[in-house]
């Protein structure tokens, strides 16, 4: 197993009353892409600030790249690349210019037209950061993180307020820092974007990690019961319940049946379907997603 | 790089900056060079016998001090406030560089745009007014304008820590020094403001720096033209500033 780079263990923080972490446990290892999720004011952002040095913890032990980050120096900065979550970069230079000011901050900074090649801001490389848009400043930002050259980055909301396209660009970047071996933590509220990226994922909610696995594996996903739907047939809809066993409900003129065995269940509907000459239409078969593991777990209503 | 080096690359960075933003070129640079024309046209034959000058040898100092509290107070408060709410200064305090070298290179610039509207001044005043230029003081003038780019940049960066917004920034920041310039006699000749007022306005750095920039200006001035006695209050002034803004520094923007 690779080493760790992020290694948090009890990690807590209060702002007066208000406890954002209440012991926070966590383990990111070299190479991965881990995803912060969890509605607004979980704490995610406190969490990375902590790890980012940014913010005194109460509580705990943190541990970043060898080091406390709240003592760390100098050195330890120019290892760490971070995009916040509101940053506006200097209307007034150009995309090239910011990233070259950013350069010389770097004992050893990566080519600034190769940076700007890789977050796709080449034909605006001469283009003051003002006139760029909303996903193109924040490409900028990314860029900036990357300039140093630093093994861990710390990405805090990369893609909020972008339009889906946008998304699908910064994405492509990220998953080019898995192949040039950084290791990321990043947050966000989307769950595509966790599902997407992430090696790992971590839950967060009122300042505690209620969750922590693979993507595919979260809150027992993988061995989670099945669900398939279609819409009531016109015929004898009471012979399919009373011919296949399972757990069904209907709603909406669907009818859907949750198994654990979808193999089998579905070989015996459409084994029913076909004898009785009845068509099934709109049949799915769906595990559920990660945002429905995510609403369970969270206990939300509705994703933000 | 070495930190000198590092200075330098952040002072060309700033450079740039101040030069394409129109707000500050306009009033650090158009703005002076406007109050000259209109004060030294309108009065600029006026004497001012309790000086033995006359008046348009009296607005050149006067203007540049305009000028320099601009070119450092002003634009330092401003550009700290922006930078801060922006999420810059969090930013750039994520990276290795030494904040000091940060602060060095903007107040290299402001001392750079100072000794520029320096220049700008006095050559106006000669040409157009036959102002005499003063050539045996020059190294007071340049110990006196360094003092001062020290002393208003510690108390740009100073005020910036009060100011919470950047809608707020020009508001406060004007209604800082715009009564001090008119208290201090650099709109409106000393000789025109009652004492007491003039003894007010001595209790704060502007009014000393610009005496101490008229006697290194005025051609009367026999020696080398040092007035340590005001050039005191403007240092300590200054760190007064460093003291404030060491103790209250803020990185963050208020909100995050």
């Amino acid at each position: 197993m690779p080493e760790a780079v992020i290694s948090v263990k009890g990690l807590r923080k209060s702002y007066g009353e208000l406890e954002a972490l209440r012991g926070i446990d966590l383990d990111v290892r070299r190479g991965e892409i881990f995803a912060f999720l969890g509605p607004n004011g979980a704490g995610k952002t406190t969490a990375i600030s902590v790890m980012e040095g940014y913010l005194d913890r109460d509580g705990g032990e943190v541990e970043v790249l060898g080091e406390d980050p709240a003592a760390a120096g100098r050195d330890w900065r120019g290892r760490v690349g971070l995009v916040l979550q509101e940053c506006r970069m200097e209307e007034l230079l150009t995309v090239r210019e910011t990233l070259e000011m950013y350069a010389g901050y770097y004992r050893r900074p990566r080519p600034v037209d190769e940076t700007i090649e890789l977050v796709g801001l080449a034909e605006k490389a001469d283009d003051r950061a003002g006139r760029l848009s909303g996903g193109q400043q924040r490409r900028l930002d990314v860029a900036v993180a990357l300039i140093g050259d630093a093994e861990l980055l710390f990405l805090d909301e990369p893609t909020t307020g972008f339009d889906p396209s946008a998304r699908r660009a910064a994405w492509q970047v990220i998953e080019g820092l898995r192949e040039l071996g950084k290791t990321v933590l990043l947050t966000t509220h989307y769950m595509d974007e966790a599902q997407a990226l992430a090696d790992r994922v971590a839950v967060i909610a009122a300042g505690e990690i209620i969750a922590t696995g693979t993507p595919d594996d979260l809150g027992g996903r993988r061995d989670a019961a099945s669900m398939i739907s279609f819409e009531v047939p016109a015929g004898d809809a009471d012979g399919i319940r009373v011919a296949v066993a399972g757990e069904w409900s209907g709603a909406n003129g669907s009818l859907s049946l949750r198994t654990a065995e979808p193999i089998r269940s579905l070989h015996e509907l459409t084994g029913w379907a076909i004898a009785n000459g009845v068509e099934l239409e709109r049949l799915e078969v769906k595990r559920p997603s990660l945002e429905d593991v995510y609403l369970e777990l969270t206990g939300t209503e509705a994703g933000s | 790089m070495s930190g000198a080096a590092l200075v330098l690359h952040q002072f060309r960075f700033e450079q740039k900056v101040f030069w394409r933003s129109p707000a500050a070129v306009f009033f650090t640079v158009m703005f002076p060079v406007i109050f000259l024309l209109l004060f030294a046209s309108l009065f600029g034959n006026e004497r001012i016998d309790s000086l033995g000058i006359d008046a348009a040898t009296y607005y050149v100092p006067g203007i540049i001090t305009l000028a320099v509290v601009s070119a450092t107070l002003v634009n330092v408060a401003m550009r700290m406030v922006e930078m801060r709410e922006s999420g810059r200064l969090k930013r750039l305090h994520g990276t290795p560089l030494p904040t000091w070298v940060y602060i060095g290179g903007r107040i290299g610039n402001a001392f750079v745009v100072s000794l520029l509207m320096v220049v700008i001044m006095t050559l106006l005043g000669r040409i157009l007014y036959g102002v005499t230029v003063p050539t045996e003081t020059i190294p007071a003038l340049l110990v006196t304008l360094l003092v001062g780019t020290f002393a208003f940049c510690s108390l740009g960066l100073a005020l910036s820590i009060a100011i919470p917004s950047e809608q707020a920034a020009p508001p406060i920041t004007n209604f800082t020094v715009l009564p001090l310039y008119f208290l201090s006699g650099v709109f409106v000749p000393e000789s025109e403001i009652p004492d007491g007022v003039l003894a007010f306005a001595s209790l704060f750095p502007i009014r000393p720096f610009f005496q101490a920039f008229l006697t290194a200006y005025d051609p009367a001035t026999t020696g080398a033209g040092f007035d340590w006695g005001h050039l005191a209050v403007v240092v300590a002034w200054g760190v007064a500033g460093i003291l404030v803004t060491m103790r209250y520094f803020r990185w963050s923007p208020r909100q995050g």
